[in-house]
């Protein structure tokens, strides 16, 4: 499966010039980027591991771009995205999300099913990667 | 004695019979807005011979204080604090209409309370004989009874942190056919279409519990597809469970269901009125449950300019009452929609601050006090070809529902759904990396298409179909260059 969260997860995969021109079009909104990056992709997993503080100082595209590269050569197995925040009043929230690595093999979820009674079932959402520990889900 | 407006001696005021509404003090064109008053814009037509500063006068006593005679109770009461006033009276060009300006002191009014608003201001009023039709454009609701009201029980920044989506509109569609599918033919719509990349799915506003269709089985089988697309993509995903039913105590019921077997949102119909929309708005923001709005039944009394309420005032008490989503129109669909008018209803739902724009039919500025902002939906006769329209039209922080134009696609449901998010994510990169998207928009879909087959389909299906008729509500005032 591929994992469809973030803005652009249902295009071929970015290349650097398209991550580029994304990050630039944050910039030029004043929105600082910030990378991050997983081995849990769960969708209610709000708080993936943070590449450093947001770069709020960073204003050229080729800084973010360098760091990028950084995050790949250290965490290339697993999710990164990077993400493009607005300070201002009245959003103050994320402007734009999307990944930019993803793990070679994606095995997805399972659904788990518990019945209950009055023909309910619960339902909770199992990546098949989470079977393993941290640090060692995606890798060989 | 005391002279009053129009210098009416105060015990001719208060002498026995019928008087003039203007003469009673509905009417002052020297009185200045306080900061706390509730003002309105109405759209008059006097009847013939009628003179409209009196209609006017007339407008503002009936939606106030006044009855069709003096009454000497007035007398007990510090009654020209309660009056409305009929401050500005102003001809519409070309038509025999006029646009009244009313202030209404804002203790005439209940806190929290939508449905007194509404009882005061078109309580008796619209059906008044001197006048042959009533429109109310808009209202200035103060921020001092602004803050009596929550608003959205998320509102747009907790709905994108909730679902987790950034920087692009929502998607959506109703499952059709609207009525007739049993309740596990109706799921299989559902997780099609979510499987495929929508974000939402609908129930429509008629589907409720029906013989062929009762709301408990249509839960558990929405939850089934719901769950199955979003293990399947990994990403969170909704259906709107209509909840709306015949009584409160019914509604609950199937809101509290909902919530229990796990649904991020629930929707209800305009038709179940004020006050049940607003114990609904608390029920969500209670329980975590976003809060869909459907505007049925709303063109009754929207669509016509001369008569009834505007769609922005609409949209301005739902935002004070609270719903999390709102049909705002496409512009570009199959529904009513001039594309002025409907800019400005959007900015109504969205914005902090809403500055007087007549040329949008914004009649007053309109501060919002922080108050979190309302997810306009797009809904009605719209499709993958139209992306840059919708897009540049309605902006971003909104949900586009494409219900035939998801459905109808002749290689299923799920193509229908990718074809839609593919053409969004490729309008929204084309925009972001800076190319003339709007009018480079056929082309940026082309080029998208390429790489996918389910689009190709649906820009060839689809490519001539536009909805162009001339709209029956639109401003008054055209928006003019300046140099």
């Amino acid at each position: 499966m591929i994992l469809t969260q973030g803005t652009f997860s249902f295009l071929p995969p970015l290349t650097d010039t398209q991550v580029r021109a994304q990050v630039q079009y944050a910039l030029d909104n004043k929105w600082p980027i910030s990378i991050e990056y997983t081995d849990d992709p769960h969708p209610r997993n709000n708080y993936w591991e943070m590449w450093g503080l947001p770069m709020f100082d960073i204003h050229d595209a080729a800084g973010i771009m360098d760091e990028l590269k950084r995050a790949r050569d250290a965490h290339g197995d697993k999710y990164i995205k990077i993400n493009a925040y607005d300070a201002n009043y009245g959003r103050q929230t994320t402007a734009l999300s999307f990944i930019v690595n993803r793990p070679a093999h994606e095995p997805g979820f399972r659904l788990d099913r518990q019945e209950g009674a009055d023909r309910q079932v619960h339902y909770s959402t199992h990546a098949y990667a989470l079977d393993r520990p941290e640090g060692s889900r995606y890798s060989e | 004695m005391a002279t009053i407006q129009n210098g009416t001696k105060e015990r001719d005021r208060f002498a026995a019979g019928v008087a003039p509404y203007a003469e009673m003090g509905y009417y002052d064109a020297d009185y200045e807005p306080k900061d706390t008053d509730i003002l309105c814009a109405f759209r008059i037509t006097p009847q013939p011979g009628v003179d409209p500063i009196e209609a006017a006068a007339a407008v503002a006593g009936e939606s106030s204080t006044a009855t069709w005679t003096v009454v000497w109770t007035d007398r007990l009461t510090a009654h020209e604090h309660y009056q409305a006033k009929a401050y500005r009276v102003d001809p519409v060009p070309g038509t025999d209409q006029y646009i009244a300006y009313i202030a209404y002191d804002i203790d005439l009014f209940e806190e929290g309370s939508i449905a007194n608003l509404t009882s005061s201001i078109i309580g008796n009023v619209f059906g008044f004989k001197a006048l042959k039709a009533l429109r109310l454009e808009d209202m200035r609701i103060p921020t001092h009874y602004v803050k009596t009201f929550q608003g959205p029980p998320h509102g747009i920044v907790m709905e994108r942190e909730y679902l987790n989506k950034y920087g692009r509109p929502l998607l959506g569609a109703t499952v059709k056919p609207k009525l007739g599918l049993s309740a596990r033919n109706y799921g299989r719509v559902v997780y099609e279409a979510l499987k495929g990349g929508l974000d939402f799915t609908k129930d429509d506003e008629n589907i409720n519990s029906q013989p062929f269709m009762r709301w408990r089985d249509r839960f558990l089988y929405c939850m089934e597809a719901v769950n199955k697309a979003q293990a399947a993509s990994g990403e969170i995903k909704g259906h709107y469970l209509n909840v709306t039913a015949g009584d409160m105590e019914a509604m609950y019921e199937r809101a509290e269901f909902a919530k229990e077997i796990g649904s991020v949102v629930v929707m209800m119909d305009l038709t179940i009125g004020y006050t049940a929309m607003t114990s609904m708005s608390k029920w969500a923001r209670k329980n975590g449950v976003l809060l869909h709005l459907h505007r049925a039944g709303h063109s009754t009394y929207t669509r016509q300019k001369s008569h009834g309420v505007s769609f922005r005032v609409i949209a301005k008490w739902c935002r004070m009452l609270g719903v999390d989503h709102i049909h705002a129109g496409t512009v570009v669909g199959k529904l009513e929609g001039d594309p002025f008018t409907t800019k400005g209803y959007y900015d109504t739902l969205r914005l902090d601050h809403v500055p007087k724009n007549l040329a949008n039919g914004i009649y007053f500025d309109q501060d919002w006090a922080s108050m979190p902002g309302v997810m306009p939906v797009a809904s009605g006769g719209i499709h993958a070809g139209q992306m840059h329209q919708l897009l540049d039209l309605l902006g971003e922080d909104t949900v586009l529902q494409f219900g035939g134009g998801t459905i109808g696609h002749p290689d299923g449901i799920a193509a229908g759904a990718t074809a839609n998010r593919v053409a969004l994510e490729a309008m929204i990169l084309a925009r972001n990396e800076g190319r003339d998207y709007v009018n480079e928009g056929p082309d940026i879909l082309k080029e998208a298409a390429r790489g996918c087959k389910p689009l190709d389909r649906a820009l060839d299906l689809w490519k001539d179909i536009t909805f162009n008729y001339e709209s029956t509500d639109t401003p008054d005032a055209v928006a003019t260059p300046s140099y």
